[in-house]
């Protein structure tokens, strides 16, 4: 279908989008990779009176190190996430949860920073950010301020993100060799996670230091399974004593229910898929 | 001397169309334009059922580029009621059915109003601005509550929600035995209620019409299965003589039965361009198509199989319940009665009853979608054979050929009165079992059972046959269909010894231009690049029946055979003129007519160009080798297989994965087996989605909750094994190419293959069904004891663009 008129503006530099999106007001709407929204504007789902693009502003675009964190510009594509080599050496969890994002025609397209503001509860970046304990950079007329991921989703494609703000960065605190898995459970390919864990872990000499697992679609937003976190603390990297700490992976989570599962089956998943998670990362 | 040419018939082409439909660059509909060329868009009901109370267009029409809106109550008489080619019985009730709803609206996506504007942008902007007062009525959405008493009634004016029940019992036919007679004296007796989900045809070029009404014919380009079937019924239903109109479908984009149709929109273009005398085209949007485009399948089956303890089947009874939806499409009463005579299948049974009632529902309409009424019988049978099998605690194949039609029992007159011409099913399955390595995965799956491995192995049979090559027009007659099965082409030899061929089969994506290019090839001795096939347009093929029940090459390139063999006849008579003999004295190979015994000789080409000149013809004959032919069937064909499908089904998670996938098909002579292998693995790949993926859901109110592709899940090839194809060939007996038809076998044979082999995996579970499509949770939930069609719409939002409702408001 044909998306309603709008009018369109391409700012070069982060200052410029900021003053359109306050000037442009509460209809204007943020277009990055557009993997979301472009349908969502056919579909006429959505009609924002202007799409203030962020494509030409260079300086969102990259990845650097900043003492110990990994630093993300929020326009870095899936694609480059995936080929770089600190993302895989710093943050092995994001680099595996980015190669489970749809097909090279998306990853080329899209962006992390566009699907973390989407915070769609079923994208796959969410919970892998709230995992390795990332802060979200929001830049706003009033200037720059940060926000850790455990703050930043609030609910179904709703974020911390006021409406003359922009996301520019993901900070990352480096999880250099932590091992790492995403454990992805859908029907199709080509398909939304029905539920999906993260799950990246410190391990010394066989035993379990530490570990960080977050869970995707089993809430109105990414939420950490803490319980199996500190059940792991000291545990041997074995599969015997990660499945039973798996069992705590649901909880506290009320999953919603659709037409592909519904509370308990989710529960369930989260569970099944948290062992698995956990066993591929230290290669149990 | 013959030239020892290698014969095209049977070589693997490449296809002569491919290029230009992979690369788009050629003439959909959508990519044509003419000039001062209006657009129109629909209006959509968001309700599935409810009355018009009004319809306010005065915002609409001041918006820019909007020439006119247009509602059912403007066109109500100039748009007639659709038509309905197939009156099961006598007394089938049939509700009108206009293309633009004027007092009611039956189903969610059902139009109401039409915006024509200058551009797309403009017409889709206005349907915005139309304001629609419904008043919503009850929805009638379960097929078993609609034919209960006192049941909210979609038509009211009909007085129920029956459409009409139609019957074939053996006993009565005089073709076999009574089935109570059976069921009262059974050993064994298998009951079971099997569920047809609702399906989407999903062809990838989105519907599209352009019609262009300022030429001395009224001019519509469709993308159409059936140019010739849509321009009889667009003079019958608009009452434009038909004379004057021209259907064109160019290059068309897929249809899988989908595009077999007369659509509304198609009336609406005509009605709204002759209105305007101005050229109109619409395109619909994928959420568009996926709500209104008619549906597939959806079928309640009760099914009753009688056996003796040795195994042998004693009789088979059925009952259907088959959803219409809310009105009668072309062809879609007859559906479900083309899969009357294939519950049987290849099996023996002496008794057998089929009885199907129709009914109306407030949803989209359904009709043909490939297989068209036999995926939905081969289903059945071939899930109650597994089922036998388990009940007797044998093996399911060896149940199976304990039943089957031997091979030297044929020709076999069926319990339905079908004369089955050939067949031979142990070769079929003793190929597949090898390819399979049937008996090394079935230890495999003994070894894992013990074990007690968190993966369980499933293996799932398929025996199936199916009538194709639709048909002899007496059988169609006995059965009230509305038109014959008959084809048409013509060949026409041009004066530089190039060939047209003429077929009023029309490919939309089949293939024809180089199948029947081969056929042609090795029939005149010309050079396959030499002929060019001709179709989709009533001005040059004025004369066919269409594409659809894998008829094309079974009836249609038999036309093509006899519209051929005119040809060599008119030049045989010119040929023995010019090289001074009798007729009787040439022989005609490799495109050449030679006196017998001698080295004189003249080229079919050579004709084809004294005929042009016409300088030197006998007295009294034409200057003319061009040929026509209509060709009607004797018989249907019977094409069949063994289809054998390896799972590993996931306990932990209930997640279905296909290991291994053997077909082992016998379409008869095969044309081209690049050709054969795309469709029978598009085939597999359509009726696999059915076994496990697709479904078209609807939410109480009856709203398409599957919508958009995002729900609607079609799988990919990253989805999809790998598919270990092979053959066996019989020919048929009742066609000169000894020709069976692939077209749908894929898929016929696939979907019980796939659900034998899940519920086989976790038989020992106690587990004996599980619905389709076998989603995890509807696998992990039938392992834990729960009940077999687990999961359900659910009513909170979840993640992804599949939680928006995208039926909702317009489209």
């Amino acid at each position: 279908m044909i998306p309603s008129a709008f009018d369109y503006t391409a700012p070069s530099t982060v200052d410029e989008a900021v003053r359109a999106l306050a000037d442009a007001g509460e209809d204007a709407k943020v277009i990055a990779g557009g993997q979301s929204l472009i349908p969502v504007l056919r579909m006429r789902l959505a009609a924002p009176t202007k799409l203030i693009d962020l494509g030409r502003i260079g300086e969102l675009r990259g990845i650097r190190e900043d003492g110990d964190t990994l630093v993300i510009g929020a326009m870095t594509t899936h694609h480059d996430v995936q080929r770089d080599p600190q993302v895989a050496e710093h943050a092995l969890l994001l680099k595996v949860a980015t190669d489970t994002v749809a097909d090279p025609q998306v990853r080329h397209r899209g962006t992390l920073g566009g699907a973390v503001a989407h915070a769609d509860p079923a994208g796959d970046l969410l919970a892998p950010v709230l995992a390795l304990d990332a802060e979200l950079v929001l830049h706003g007329l009033d200037g720059r301020r940060t926000v850790a991921a455990r703050d930043f989703f609030v609910d179904y494609f709703t974020t911390a993100l006021r409406p003359d703000e922009l996301l520019v960065e993901v900070r990352v605190p480096r999880h250099t060799g932590w091992s790492a898995h995403y454990e992805k459970f859908s029907r199709v390919a080509q398909a939304w996670s029905i539920v999906a864990v993260a799950a990246t872990v410190r391990a010394e000499g066989g035993t379990i230091a530490e570990a960080r697992v977050a869970l995707t679609n089993m809430s109105s937003v990414p939420v950490r399974a803490h319980a199996v976190e500190q059940a792991l603390v000291g545990q041997p990297a074995t599969a015997e004593a990660i499945k039973a700490a798996a069992q705590h992976a649901a909880e506290g989570t009320s999953p919603s229910t659709d037409s592909n599962a519904d509370t308990a089956y989710r529960q369930h998943l989260a569970r099944v898929l948290t062992s698995r998670a956990l066993t591929a990362a230290v290669g149990a | 001397m013959t030239a020892t040419i290698e014969p095209e018939v049977g070589k693997a082409r490449l296809r002569k169309e491919d290029e230009r439909l992979i690369t788009g660059r050629t003439r959909w509909t959508d990519n044509l334009t003419v000039p001062g060329l209006l657009h129109l868009a629909f209006l959509r009901s968001p309700s599935a059922h409810a009355k018009i109370l009004a319809i306010d267009v005065a915002a609409a029409v001041r918006l820019p580029g909007v020439i006119a809106v247009i509602t059912g109550r403007d066109i109500a008489q100039a748009q007639g009621s659709l038509p309905c080619a197939w009156p099961i019985t006598p007394d089938m009730k049939a509700p009108p059915a206009p293309s633009l709803a004027v007092d009611q609206v039956n189903f969610a996506g059902e139009a109401v109003a039409v915006v024509v504007a200058r551009s797309a942008v403009e017409a889709h902007d206005a349907l915005e601005a139309i304001d629609v007062d419904y008043e919503d009525l009850p929805v009638v959405l379960d097929m078993e509550a609609a034919v209960a008493d006192g049941a909210d009634l979609v038509h009211p004016d009909l007085g129920t929600n029956k459409s009409a029940l139609w019957v074939f019992d053996s006993a009565e036919a005089g073709t076999g035995g009574d089935v109570e007679t059976a069921i009262a004296e059974a050993e064994v007796r298998i009951e079971r209620t099997y569920r047809q989900q609702r399906l989407i045809p999903a062809f990838m070029e989105p519907r599209s019409v352009l019609v262009d009404p300022t030429g001395p014919q009224i001019t519509m380009w469709s993308s159409t299965q059936v140019p010739h079937i849509l321009r009889l019924m667009l003079a019958l239903t608009t009452g434009t003589p038909e004379h004057k109109i021209r259907v064109i479908a160019p290059d068309v984009g897929g249809g899988f039965g989908g595009k077999l149709q007369v659509t509304p929109e198609e009336v609406v273009a005509m009605v709204v361009a002759q209105r305007l005398g101005k050229p109109v085209k619409w395109t619909e949007s994928r959420s568009e198509s996926l709500v209104s485009a008619h549906h597939g399948r959806d079928q309640i089956q009760k099914l009753t199989l009688t056996a003796k303890r040795d195994g042998t089947v004693t009789g088979l009874k059925v009952e259907l319940l088959a959803d219409m939806g809310a009105y009668l499409r072309l062809v879609t009463p007859g559906v479900p009665i083309l899969g009357a005579f294939m519950f049987n299948s290849i099996y023996k049974f002496p008794a057998y009853r089929f009885a199907c009632t129709n009914v109306f529902t407030t949803k989209t309409p359904t009709d043909a979608y490939r297989g068209a009424g036999r995926p939905e019988a081969t289903f059945a049978i071939e899930r109650l054979m597994d089922e036998l099998a388990a009940e007797l605690g044998r093996d399911p194949i060896e149940v199976r050929e304990q039943n089957w039609i031997r091979n030297d029992e044929f020709p076999f007159t069926t319990v339905c009165g079908l004369e089955y011409d050939t067949g031979n099913y142990e070769a079929a399955t003793a190929r597949a079992k090898e390819l399979f390595d049937y008996d090394g995965l079935r230890a495999e799956q003994r070894e894992r059972r013990e074990r007690g491995d968190s993966v369980q192995l499933g293996i799932g049979v398929s025996t199936f046959t199916e009538m194709c090559g639709l048909a002899p027009s007496r059988v169609l007659g006995s059965l009230s269909y509305g038109a014959g099965g008959w084809e048409h082409a013509a060949v026409r030899m041009l004066p530089s010894g190039k060939v047209e061929v003429v077929t009023g089969s029309s490919a939309h994506g089949q293939g024809h231009e180089t199948a029947w290019s081969q056929i042609v090839a090795d029939q005149l001795g010309v050079p396959f690049e030499d002929v060019e096939v001709l179709h989709g347009d009533t001005q040059v093929s004025q004369k066919g029946l269409d594409t659809y029940g894998s008829r094309s090459l079974t009836v249609g390139a038999m036309a093509v055979l006899k519209a051929g063999e005119k040809v060599i006849a008119k030049a045989r008579v010119i040929a023995a003129h010019l090289l001074e003999c009798a007729e009787d004295d040439l022989e005609f190979a490799g495109g050449k007519f030679t006196v017998k015994g001698t080295e004189k000789a003249t080229g079919l080409t050579d004709i084809a160009l004294a005929v042009f000149a016409a300088h030197d013809l006998p007295d009294g004959v034409e200057p003319s080798l061009d040929s026509e032919a209509t060709y009607d069937p004797e018989n249907f064909s019977f094409p069949h297989g063994t289809h054998l499908c390896a799972v590993d089904v996931d306990t932990e998670t209930g997640f279905v994965k296909i290991r291994k996938y053997v077909c082992v098909d016998d379409i008869g002579t095969v044309v081209n087996p690049i050709i054969v292998e795309g469709q029978v693995h598009g085939g597999l790949a359509q009726g696999l989605a059915q076994a496990l993926y697709e479904e078209a859901v609807h939410d109480e109110s009856g709203t398409l909750t599957t919508g958009t592709l995002a729900d609607y899940l079609v799988p990919s090839a990253v989805d999809l094994p790998h598919f270990d194809t092979d053959r066996t060939e019989t020919p048929s007996t009742t066609n000169q190419l000894g020709v069976k038809g692939v077209g749908e076998a894929g898929t016929i044979a696939s979907t019980p293959a796939v659900v034998n082999a899940v519920v086989d995996a976790v038989r020992h579970f106690g587990v004996r069904d599980i619905q389709m499509p076998c989603t995890p949770q509807r696998v992990w939930t039938a392992i834990n004891g729960g009940p077999t069609d687990a999961g359900g719409l659910g009513n909170e939002a979840g993640g992804g663009l599949g939680s928006i409702d995208a039926s909702g408001g317009a489209l």
